[in-house]
């Protein structure tokens, strides 16, 4: 009965979402105040129903009711509590309820913060976010109705388990964190939907649109580093990146944002780029979708992707036609309809902004052709291809650099029009600094490496010295740093750190794969990995082998790795979990292979400097936009505007 | 005149720059694409000599041989009309069994497919989708796909 509960509730708040779009579109094309004052009871209804279908499937989860399919898929007794909760998110129907929930609760979020913004657009808004809605939970319940119930006789026992590779507390939240992300983008999509359908895209609407846009981008940035993270230590891969085509499938909309972020800064301050903002907020919420069809019809052959389906593709194809086709129309007749007043200088911070928005777009391209070009050519009908990791390390690092290259000019940039001889001196200092501090990071403390890591790391520091001038500059005349100054500074020092990070990552790591018995050792630089012994495991689901493996460094015992090999019963399926010892400077890594008979195993062994500073990185991206859109002026000067806009339009009416 | 001069520059440089970019970008994903072959696609010689590409299959029971105490390892991969044998050194990935799905990526060196890197993916039912095809194209006789 309960789960049939779970069903009703989502029926009704698809009922519902349809509802929020026709009465908020509908009512802010005629103007009808009566229409649009239907609209934000009907989200507030709509994100208790989805949430009572959540709280219904985390019931069936938690008492293991195994009449529901999906709890019957991906739950067991044997489960820990916590991962029952997890398990909700671990395939593929459960993750669209999830996406569907989050939506709710954005939107949920824009009806109560948008009192603001006059009635018409914040209807429009939410009119835009409820077709999104609508699609989501259709395709939820017509093709992945995650309460399907079991007929009787077919109920099982007991569960078949969650997948042992999503067993994991950075798992069980890397998809709520990603999800707020991509569906956060929704957002910004629906705010350029409603500026396009009511004609007008003015500085006042950047401003409303950034905060947004910045939380949604720090939510992708956690969750994309949460998964890099959880694929290091969980998968026994041993690296923070494999271009594996889900985690690209986050990192288009990731770049795409980023590339929004800064376009929204120059429409805010100059009332420039307004069409390209519009391309760009279109652009990141379609990428979002293509990363969930990617990543849930199975198309993508990948850890991550559940089985295909044909039909839950053809559907999100549809989904996403009519979306991003919806949008591209709506742009190509109205944007032109934009003017933007002024123009600006070549090397002012307008252009160094564009130039920017330039190299993210070329990043999102090179990236979007490697992971897309299999499927396109198995779509024509021709031979089966992979693109192999070559191609990303070909060519992204080249056209990242570049753009760090612009970050560090483009931050001593003016407005308008920007004269870079008035920079001149900080130009000049901040790269000497980076020469020094980053030649003296990659060539001192690590010795001769790739050439291309030795400019990476100079690059990394030039970032964190220019982003670093205008803030100490301002501190020593007494001056307060507004939020949007510090959070932009901490973001720009976690692209230098990230990039001096990967830099060092890719140059400076010493891996091998040996065969070790009892005793035995393995050389890696200075240090050595001791293979000690081999003791028998048993945990709540699953049983295995952990050994003790000694790390040496000049001959002397530093620390102890615990690698582990697990079988998990109810799945029958083999998982490493790799032992870490992580440093302030590096992390020791070593993961058990396999036994190789005559007492000796395969064991993967890895030293890997600063690694661990490319996922602080993120946390610092993340952080700085956190900051940034907490700004006051967010909040002052929205109501300050809006009152102005009504007092306007009022005025145009009489 | 001077300004046309400078500006006929600069939008040659520019054309240049994207050219060369362009060519670069080519060069780099034409080196990167590895192409996909089966046993039967390997076994009419169709797969190239000397480059790598992809080997997809399932791993034939009771084929896989290895050395005791090292990381060699060789086995057969089938698509139940033909046989291909496959010689790797390294760690397999956790789901790598006999009787199951693979995809190898590697060369052909005199008979034998010499590869690099294995991949296996982490589910029990999975079968890599260019395999699934192949089998699905050209059917196996059913004795022989449920035998041993």
């Amino acid at each position: 009965m309960i789960p049939e509960l779970g069903q009703f509730a989502l029926v009704l708040a698809l009922l519902l979402s349809g509802a929020q779009a026709y009465f908020g579109l509908w009512g802010a094309h005629r103007a009808n105040p009566r229409f649009m004052a239907v609209v934000r009871p009907a989200v507030a209804g709509h994100f208790v129903l989805v949430s009572t279908a959540m709280a219904v499937l985390i019931y069936a989860f938690v008492n293991f009711d195994f009449s529901v399919l999906y709890v019957a898929s991906n739950s067991n007794s044997a489960l820990p509590t916590f991962y029952r909760v997890a398990a909700l998110w671990g395939a593929h129907e459960g993750s669209l309820l999830l996406w569907g929930w989050i939506l709710a609760l954005w939107t949920l979020a824009v009806a109560m913060f948008s009192r603001n913004l006059p009635p018409s657009f914040a209807s429009r808004v939410i009119g835009v976010l409820g077709i999104v809605s609508f699609c989501f939970l259709l395709f939820t319940l017509y093709t992945s109705n995650p309460f399907e119930r079991l007929p009787v006789e077919q109920i099982p026992a007991d569960g078949r388990d969650l997948n042992p590779v999503l067993q994991d507390p950075a798992l069980a939240i890397h998809p709520p964190l990603l999800y707020t992300g991509y569906v956060g983008f929704a957002v910004a999509f629906a705010f350029a939907c409603a500026a396009m359908l009511e004609g007008k895209l003015d500085q006042a609407w950047a401003r409303w649109t950034r905060p947004w846009t910045t939380l949604a981008w720090c939510f992708l940035s956690v969750g994309i580093a949460l998964g890099s993270w959880w694929a290091y230590y969980e998968l026994g891969w041993g690296g923070y990146w494999f271009w594996d085509p889900v985690e690209n499938a986050s990192f288009m909309p990731w770049l795409v944002g980023t590339a929004l972020i800064h376009s929204l800064a120059v429409t805010e301050k100059r009332g420039l780029f307004k069409s390209w903002t519009l391309l760009l907020a279109i652009l990141a919420f379609s990428l979002s979708l293509l990363g969930t069809f990617l990543v849930r019809s199975g198309v993508l052959v990948s850890v991550h992707s559940f089985a295909a389906d044909p039909e839950r593709g053809m559907f999100i194809l549809a989904f996403l036609v009519l979306m991003i086709g919806g949008a591209l129309t709506l742009y190509s007749w109205r944007a032109p309809l934009l003017k933007s007043p002024a123009g600006f200088d070549g090397i002012s911070r307008e252009a160094f902004l564009l130039y920017n928005n330039i190299a993210l777009v070329l990043a999102a391209l090179v990236v979007f052709i490697g992971t897309l070009a299999p499927l396109v050519n198995d779509a024509l009908g021709m031979q089966s291809i992979s693109v192999g990791p070559g191609w990303f390390t070909r060519t992204f690092p080249f056209i990242a650099l570049a753009l760090v290259v612009l970050v560090s000019i483009g931050i001593h940039s003016a407005w308008k029009r920007g004269k870079l001889s008035d920079s001149r001196r900080r130009l000049g200092i901040g790269l000497v600094v980076a020469l020094v501090v980053g030649l003296a990071i990659s060539l001192g403390a690590y010795g001769p490496g790739k050439w291309l890591s030795i400019i990476g790391v100079v690059l990394g520091v030039w970032v964190i010295v220019s982003s670093l001038f205008d803030p100490i500059d301002r501190l020593r005349r007494r001056l307060s740093l507004s939020r949007a100054v510090i959070g932009m500074t901490i973001a720009h020092l976690g692209l230098g750190v990230c990039v001096i990070a990967i830099s060092t990552v890719e140059s400076y790591t010493i891996e091998r794969d040996v065969a070790l018995g009892a005793g035995e050792t393995v050389a890696l630089g200075r240090y050595a990995y001791r293979f000690d012994s081999l003791q028998p495991i048993e945990g709540p689901n699953y049983d295995g082998v952990r050994a003790q493996v000694t790390v040496l460094r000049d001959g002397k015992p530093l620390t102890v790795l615990h690698p582990e090999k697990r079988n998990y019963w109810v799945q029958r399926s083999t998982m490493t979990e790799a032992g870490i010892h992580s440093r302030w400077n590096m992390d020791l890594f070593a993961a058990l292979g396999e036994d190789l008979q005559g007492g000796r195993w395969s064991v993967r062994a890895q030293l890997r400097p600063l690694i661990d500073y490319v996922w602080l990185a993120a946390g610092l991206m993340a952080l700085g936009g956190g900051i940034a859109a907490s700004d006051r002026r967010y909040r002052a000067r929205q109501a300050a505007e809006a009152a102005a806009t009504a007092n306007t339009g009022t005025a145009e009416a009489t | 005149m001077m300004a046309r001069h400078k500006r006929l520059l600069m939008v040659f440089g520019i054309l240049a720059g994207v050219g060369l970019a362009a060519w670069l970008g080519t060069q780099a994903f034409r080196s990167n694409v590895m192409f996909f072959f089966d046993p039967t696609q390997i076994a009419a010689g169709e797969a190239p000599a000397d480059k790598r590409f992809r080997l997809g299959g399932m791993v034939e029971k009771g084929s896989v041989q290895k050395t005791p105490g090292t990381l060699d390892i060789h086995f057969l991969v089938t698509d139940f009309k033909h046989t291909v044998p496959v010689s790797y050194s390294g760690i397999l990935p956790d789901l790598f069994r006999e009787g199951q799905g693979v995809v190898a990526h590697g060369r052909m060196r005199s008979g034998t497919f010499v590869a690099d890197e294995i991949l296996a993916k982490h589910d029990e039912k999975y079968m890599p989708p260019e395999v699934a095809k192949s089998l699905k194209d050209n059917p196996p006789p059913p004795n022989v796909a449920t035998g041993t």
